[in-house]
C-alpha cells in the first residue's frame, strides 16, 4: 500500500524550493518526484554551457521561465582564452525560442552573443522581461535596438561589463513611447552618447525605475534633470563626474540628490572633479554600496566622502585610497562586508601610492562583518596574513593579488605559505581564494587539508612540483573550479586524481607542464570529461607526446565533445567518446 | 648560416619558472627557495642558448609567447616585461585608467601626454616592436634599449662568432651603431629623417615611427649619410 500526496500537493510544496541544490536532491528521491519536479522547475542555472546541451535541458525541463548560463572560463577575463574559443549563445536561443515561448529571463556570463541572437530573443519571447549580459561580447548597439524596440514588457536591461561594439547611441531611442515597464537599466559599459532627450523621456515615463547606471558620455550637468524625474531611484550610476567648477551646477546637483530619498547604491564617477563630490553628501547616510573604482581621486577626498557613509556595506575603490584611507574606512564603516581595492597603475614598476598590506590588516581589524576581499597591492607579509586570518575568521572570499609574481614576504623574504595557511585554517567558511606571491608546495598542503568549504581556487606562478597540485585535488572536498597558470604542475598529479575532476565543474591549466600524452590518457580514462587541449602552435600530434600543452581545459559534461570547436582546440579521445554516446 | 627564424627559436627569452631550465619533462622540478627571487631576475632578455633539448624549447617557446614587451632604461627603474593577463586586471578597467592617466597627465604638464609610443621596425626582424620614447633621456639610451629589444635577431653575420656576439652587449651596440645600420624616423610631416640631427626632446616630439635600416638598403644610401651615422653613434 503506497500512500502518497497527490501530485498537485507535491508540486505546491516544491514551489517553495528555490535552490537548485534542493531541487536536485528532491528529484533524486524517486521517479515520480523526479517527474513532478522537472515539470515545475521554472529557473535553470547552467554553470558551464558545454556541460549540457540545449536539447537535454529542454527535454528534462519543459516549462522554464528563467535561464542563467555561463560560458567561457574565468581566465578569459584576462585574455588567456583565445578569441573564437566558443561559448556561443545562438544555439541556446534558437532551441529555446521553439520550446520556451514564455521565457522571461536570460542572464548570461562570458558568452558570445550576436545581434542575431538578440533579435531572435526580442521576437521569440512575448513576455520577455530580464536580460543581463555580464562580461559578454559579440554584439553591437544594433542588437540592443532590437531588444528596445520589441520587448514590450522589458523590466531589466543590464549590460554589466560587456564588450559592445558601439555603433551609435541611437538604440535607446528605439524604446516605444508607450513603453513604461523599465525597472533597471545599466548601460555603463557603452561609449556612445545616447540622445539625452530620449533618455529623459524614458526615465520620466517609467515610474518603477529603480536602477539607472549611465555611461561616461552623460555629463554631470545633465544629472539633475534625470534625478528629478526619478526620485524613487535606489541605484544610480553617474557618467563623467566632471565639469568646470560652477556654483549653479553644484547646487542643482545637491538639490537633485537630496530629492532621492531611496538611494542606496552609487557608481560611475569617471573623470571625477573632487569639488563635485560633496554634492552627494546628503544621500551618503543611506548609501550601502559605493563603486569608486574609476574615480581617480586622492585619499583625502575619498576619506571625506566615505566618512559620510556609516552604513556602507560594499566599497570598490582604487588604491588611491592608500593605507590612511583604509584606516578611516575601518573606523567609519563598521558595517562593511565587501572591499575591493583595484590598482591604479598595475604595470608601473614602482608603487605610485602608499597602499600596503597594512591597509588590509587595519580593515580586517576594524570591520567585524568583512567577508569578501579583493585586494591588489605590492607587498605582503606572513605576519599580515596571519593577522587578517585571526581578525576575520568569517571571511568567505579572499582574493589577494600581489602585483609582482612570486614576491616573497617582504620582511622575512620567506614564501607566503604560512600566511595563506593561516587564512584557510582560520576562515573555515572560505569559499573562494586567489593566491599570489612566492608560494611553495607547502601552501597547497595547508589548503588541501583545511579548506573544506573552498569552491573556487585561483593559482598563478606558484608551487614547486606535482605534489602541490596533488594536495589540492586530493583534499578540498568542496572544490568546484580550479584555475591555474604558470605553475610547474604536470602529469602525475592530474592523472592520479582524475576521478576528482568529475566532482568539479572545471579545471583550467595554462603554461604548466602537462604533457599531450597525459591529456590523451586523461581523455581516454574519463569519458564523461571533455579534455580540451587549447594550443595555437598547431596540432599537438605534430609534437612529441611529452611536449607540454599550452592550455588545458577539463570539464565534466553529459553532452559529449562539443561540435563548435575552433581549429586550435582538440578534445582528447573524441572518437571513443562519440562511440560511447 | 641558419635562417633568421631558425635562430629565433634557438634563442628563447627566458621566463624562468622555478627550475624551469629543464622544462618540458614530466615530474618534479625542485627549487631553491632561499632569498628573494624577484620577477625581474627571472625575466630578463638574456639569451639562453639551450642545448638541443626540444622539449625545453617547446616550453620556452610558449613562455616567450606570454611576454608582450619589455624595455629597460638606465635612468628609470626597469619596467617589467608584461606577461599576458598579469596582473589580473580586466581590459575595460585597464583602458579606463590609461585614458584617465593621460588626461590627468595633460592637466599637470603643459601640453603633450605622458607617453610617446612609436613603432620600431628593424630590417630583417620578423615583427615590429613599440617603444615609449618618453622613457629615455638621450639617443644613446634609446639605442641601448633597441639593441636589447632586437638582440634575438641576427644582425649582421651569424656564424658561431656572431652568436657569441649576441651575448656581448657592447658588441650589440656596435652592431647597431655600426656602419651597416642607419636609424631613421618618420616625422610629423611624413618625411623620413636621419635620427640624431635634432635635440632629443624635439626628436621625441616629432617622431612618429622608427626604422632601423640595415644591410643592402643602407648601403644604397649616400656614403656621407653612413659616415655621419658612424661618427654620431
Amino acid at each position: 500500500m503506497a500512500y502518497s500526496f497527490p501530485e498537485e500537493v507535491l508540486e505546491y510544496v516544491f514551489a517553495f524550493l528555490s535552490s537548485d541544490k534542493d531541487r536536485n536532491a528532491v528529484s533524486l528521491v524517486c521517479k515520480s518526484w523526479y517527474e513532478i519536479e522537472r515539470w515545475c522547475r521554472r529557473r535553470i542555472f547552467i554553470g558551464n554551457c558545454y556541460a549540457v546541451s540545449p536539447q537535454i535541458v529542454i527535454r528534462r525541463f519543459p516549462e522554464v521561465s528563467a535561464v542563467k548560463i555561463k560560458g567561457k572560463p574565468h581566465f578569459a577575463d584576462f585574455n588567456l582564452v583565445p578569441e573564437g574559443w566558443g561559448a556561443y549563445l545562438y544555439p541556446w536561443i534558437s532551441a529555446m525560442a521553439r520550446s520556451y515561448p514564455w521565457l522571461e529571463e536570460i542572464k548570461l556570463k562570458r558568452m558570445v552573443v550576436t545581434d542575431e541572437s538578440l533579435e531572435l530573443i526580442s521576437k521569440s519571447f512575448k513576455n520577455f522581461k530580464v536580460l543581463v549580459l555580464s562580461s559578454c561580447e559579440g554584439f553591437t548597439t544594433d542588437g540592443l535596438a532590437s531588444i528596445a524596440a520589441n520587448c514590450r514588457n522589458l523590466r531589466e536591461l543590464d549590460l554589466k561589463e560587456s564588450e559592445v561594439e558601439d555603433l551609435s547611441g541611437h538604440w535607446l531611442s528605439h524604446f516605444p513611447d508607450n513603453f513604461t515597464s523599465l525597472v533597471s537599466l545599466n548601460m555603463s559599459c557603452l561609449g556612445s552618447e545616447v540622445s539625452f532627450s530620449a533618455l529623459e523621456r524614458l526615465v520620466s515615463r517609467c515610474p518603477n525605475l529603480k536602477t539607472l547606471r549611465l555611461n561616461r558620455a552623460v555629463p554631470v550637468e545633465k544629472l539633475p534633470s534625470l534625478l528629478r524625474r526619478a526620485p524613487q531611484l535606489v541605484e544610480f550610476g553617474t557618467g563623467a563626474y566632471s565639469a568646470e567648477i560652477r556654483t549653479d551646477i553644484f547646487s542643482n546637483l545637491v538639490e537633485a540628490f537630496s530629492g532621492c530619498k531611496h538611494l542606496k547604491s552609487l557608481s560611475g564617477f569617471w573623470d571625477v572633479v573632487p569639488a563635485y563630490l560633496p554634492a552627494m553628501y546628503n544621500v551618503c547616510s543611506r548609501i550601502t554600496s559605493l563603486n569608486l573604482s574609476y574615480a581617480t581621486v586622492q585619499s583625502p577626498d575619498l576619506v571625506e566622502l566615505i566618512s559620510q557613509c556609516p552604513n556602507l556595506k560594499c566599497l570598490w575603490v582604487l588604491d588611491y585610497i592608500e593605507d590612511a584611507g583604509l584606516k578611516a574606512l575601518s573606523s567609519y564603516c563598521k558595517d562593511l562586508q565587501e572591499l575591493r581595492v583595484f590598482p591604479s597603475d598595475p604595470y608601473g614598476a614602482e608603487p605610485n601610492v602608499s597602499l600596503t598590506e597594512q591597509g588590509l590588516v587595519t580593515v580586517s581589524a576594524g570591520c567585524p562583518k568583512l567577508q569578501s576581499v579583493l585586494y591588489f597591492c605590492r607587498q605582503m607579509s606572513n605576519a599580515a596574513l596571519i593577522a587578517i586570518a585571526r581578525n576575520r575568521p568569517n571571511l568567505i572570499r579572499f582574493r589577494l593579488c600581489i602585483i609582482e609574481p612570486q614576491a616573497p614576504d617582504y620582511l622575512t623574504l620567506e614564501p607566503l605559505d604560512t600566511g595563506f595557511g593561516a587564512i584557510v585554517e582560520h576562515c573555515k567558511q572560505l569559499r573562494r581564494l586567489s593566491l599570489s606571491g612566492l608560494l611553495t608546495d607547502r601552501v597547497f598542503e595547508y589548503i588541501g587539508t583545511h579548506a573544506e568549504k573552498l569552491e573556487m581556487l585561483s593559482i598563478a606562478f606558484a608551487g614547486d612540483s606535482d605534489l602541490g597540485l596533488h594536495y589540492v585535488l586530493s583534499g578540498c572536498e568542496s572544490l568546484r573550479k580550479l584555475e591555474i597558470r604558470d605553475c610547474p604542475f604536470g602529469d602525475k598529479a592530474l592523472l592520479a586524481n582524475a576521478a576528482k575532476l568529475e566532482t568539479m565543474r572545471s579545471l583550467w591549466m595554462s603554461s604548466c607542464s602537462v604533457s599531450y600524452g597525459a591529456c590523451k590518457l586523461l581523455g581516454q580514462k574519463m569519458p564523461r570529461l571533455n579534455v580540451e587541449v587549447i594550443d595555437e602552435r598547431g596540432p599537438p600530434d605534430s609534437r612529441p607526446e611529452t611536449c607540454p600543452v599550452e592550455k588545458l581545459y577539463v570539464y565534466r559534461t553529459v553532452a559529449g565533445p562539443r561540435v563548435d570547436k575552433p581549429d586550435f582546440v582538440w578534445t582528447m579521445d573524441e572518437d571513443a567518446a562519440l562511440r560511447l554516446s | 648560416m641558419r635562417s633568421i627564424m631558425g635562430d629565433y627559436e634557438e634563442t628563447e627569452l627566458r621566463l624562468g619558472l622555478p627550475g624551469a631550465g629543464g622544462g618540458g619533462n614530466e615530474g618534479e622540478t625542485s627549487r631553491n627557495n632561499s632569498g628573494k627571487r624577484g620577477f625581474s631576475e627571472t625575466v630578463d632578455l638574456k639569451l639562453n642558448l639551450n642545448s638541443n633539448n626540444s622539449d625545453g624549447n617547446q616550453v620556452e617557446d610558449m613562455k616567450q609567447k606570454n611576454l608582450i614587451q619589455a624595455s629597460t632604461d638606465s635612468a628609470k627603474p626597469p619596467s617589467k616585461a608584461q606577461v599576458v593577463g598579469w596582473p589580473p586586471v580586466r581590459s575595460f578597467r585597464k583602458n579606463v585608467l590609461a585614458v584617465q592617466k593621460n588626461t590627468t597627465a595633460t592637466d599637470d604638464k603643459s601640453g603633450g601626454s605622458s607617453t610617446a609610443f612609436v613603432k620600431v621596425s628593424v630590417d630583417g626582424a620578423p615583427y615590429l616592436r613599440k617603444v615609449d620614447l618618453k622613457m629615455y633621456q638621450s639617443y644613446q639610451q634609446l639605442y641601448d634599449a633597441l639593441s636589447k629589444m632586437f638582440s634575438s635577431f641576427t644582425i649582421g653575420n651569424c656564424g658561431s662568432q656572431g652568436l657569441k656576439d649576441f651575448m656581448n652587449e657592447s658588441k650589440l651596440i656596435d652592431l647597431l651603431n655600426g656602419s651597416d645600420c642607419v636609424p631613421t624616423y618618420e616625422d610629423k610631416d611624413g618625411d623620413w629623417m636621419l635620427v640624431g640631427d635634432v635635440p632629443w626632446e624635439m626628436f621625441v616630439d616629432a617622431c612618429k615611427r622608427l626604422r632601423i635600416m640595415k644591410g643592402s638598403e643602407a648601403i644604397g644610401l649616400a656614403p656621407r649619410t653612413i659616415e655621419r651615422c658612424k661618427n654620431r653613434c
